[in-house]
């Protein structure tokens, strides 16, 4: 499934400064283990060591938050949006 | 000579030098300001505060800039007033009321924190000081600003009290209302400090911005005769002061200042906006966002910053949350006046009015010492009385019209012959 991640300031020297990366699977913990592979690196930027979501660290699925659906098991869909937003940013609704 | 060490993230531990930042690059965890207790405990004793002019200052050991503040000297030192009538309204045995109404010089607890952040942003060589803001900010950041010469930018949500908006305004602020909550104001605020290198009061400059709350907290445990109280009810917006407090108590016990007697720590929320509360009363770690619909809005923030660290010092310290409606934070606005003559913004009222329901709860014992944190003044939020209030009689300037009013209230009254 591929699925499109936009990327935060502070995460771009690992994506070699792109701001949006391409990447598959069919929940987000794939998606964030096919980012490691492509960028190696940025699973620990947004994980903790036991892989459970860091806890200033934001995911959005199409501008909902991923903690209020399944959280990293959260299933996607062919051209679903993720955006991985530091929690300090502010959130949305 | 400054005691500020360094700034360390207080989710994964890491140090970074005294600059402005406020975000953990590693794990994007919040910065906070660490100190050299072991030195402050050296030269810092109760008697050499006391000696000490009366303002926030007193404590400067405890505050994170390298040299004298530039703004904002005469800034805090508020009154602790014991209010033995609301007290009795309430059936408590010790209440105080810490009035950070009368705080100098936008009267709101915000003058605390700006003097130290834009202080500190004059150290670091900004020459432009902004912030995101729910009224209070606005007002000391134009002040204080414009009491030390530098330019201002306000980012306010635009349907805020007129009151507030003109109290910005009138110092020469740039103000900019956005259209949407304070959160979206945030959200944008981050994005322009990013790309224009503004020192954002509660931004970038948020690690020593939010340090200034601890005064709020040294003040009470001084004013109390160095003792710390056994209850504190204190607001909450983003939840910065509530941690501070607690911050500050602990700094206190641990430099032999006060004696550890377990302070409860109450956070209080109007029910319209109370994400924190929310998570206290569910027992869950994660605060969820909500759209704000109160009339405190100096406390309508949706998506809390220091959320998560708010709802940790509650549940530590064996305290509690509570949120009320609209008409009681009227009521309790009210009922704060009529006993104590203190008005108090809309917050005020959604302090006490929380207050109220914990002592109905029986969260908060009768018998022991009770502190309700006032941050700000009800001149600023009178709109939020329309309609709440009698209406002034009005008469034509003869005696015997006053004496027909007198007769129609029922009242008698000695007059001289």
């Amino acid at each position: 499934m591929a699925i499109k991640v936009r990327i935060p300031t502070p995460l771009r020297k690992i994506t070699n400064g792109s701001d949006e990366v391409a990447a598959e699977g069919c929940n987000i913990s794939e998606v964030i283990e096919n980012l490691e592979t492509n960028y190696p690196g940025l699973k620990e930027r947004i994980c903790e060591a036991d892989g459970k979501l860091r806890r200033f660290v934001n995911i959005y699925l199409n501008d909902e938050d991923i903690r209020f659906k399944k959280n990293l098991e959260t299933e996607l869909k062919e051209n679903d949006e993720i955006s991985i937003i530091p929690a300090i940013a502010g959130g949305k609704f | 000579m400054s005691y500020m060490k360094a700034l360390k993230c207080r989710e994964c531990g890491k140090e970074y030098a005294k600059e402005a930042l406020h975000v953990c690059e590693l794990c994007f965890g919040p910065l906070e300001v660490i100190y050299e207790y072991d030195k402050i405990k050296e030269v810092l004793t109760r008697e050499i505060i006391e000696k000490r002019a009366p303002n926030m200052w007193r404590y400067r050991e405890l505050l994170p800039l390298d040299n004298e503040p530039s703004v904002g000297a005469q800034v805090g030192f508020t009154p602790l007033v014991r209010a033995h009538n609301l007290g009795k309204a309430l059936g408590l045995k010790e209440l105080y009321i810490k009035n950070d109404a009368v705080n100098f010089p936008t009267l709101s607890f915000k003058d605390r924190v700006v003097s130290v952040a834009i202080s500190r942003a004059r150290e670091l060589g900004f020459k432009i000081v902004a912030c995101a803001s729910t009224g209070n900010l606005a007002n000391s950041v134009a002040a204080n600003a414009a009491a030390c010469g530098m330019e201002s930018y306000v980012f306010i949500p635009y349907d805020l009290e007129k009151t507030k908006i003109m109290g910005t305004i009138v110092y020469g602020a740039t103000v900019v209302g956005i259209k949407g909550t304070y959160d979206e104001v945030n959200r944008l605020c981050s994005e322009i400090a990013g790309k224009y290198g503004w020192a954002f009061v509660n931004i970038n400059i948020r690690p020593y911005y939010a340090e200034g709350s601890k005064t709020f907290g040294y003040e009470i445990a001084e004013q109390l005769g160095w003792k710390l109280p056994k209850n504190i009810i204190v607001p909450m917006a983003g939840g910065s002061l509530i941690t501070k407090i607690s911050k500050s108590f602990k700094e206190f016990i641990k430099l032999g200042f006060v004696e550890d007697t377990g302070t409860k720590v109450f956070g209080a929320q109007a029910t319209g906006c109370s994400p924190i509360i929310n998570a206290v009363k569910e027992g869950s770690e994660l605060i969820r966002p909500v759209k704000p619909n109160t009339i405190a809005k100096s406390l309508a923030i949706g998506n809390p910053a220091d959320g998560y660290y708010s709802a940790k010092v509650m549940r530590e310290s064996g305290g509690w949350g509570e949120s009320v409606t609209d008409e009681e934070i009227i009521s309790a606005m009210k009922l704060l006046a009529e006993t104590e003559g203190i008005f108090a913004e809309t917050a005020g009222g959604v302090t006490l009015g929380v207050t109220k329901k914990l002592i109905e709860q029986g969260r908060i014992n009768k018998d022991e010492s009770v502190v309700v944190c006032v941050t700000g003044n009800g001149l600023k939020t009178q709109e939020a009385l329309n309609g709440h209030l009698s209406e002034p009689t009005i008469i034509n300037s003869r005696l015997s019209e006053f004496e027909d009013l007198v007769k129609a209230n029922g009242k008698e009254y000695v007059v001289k012959a």
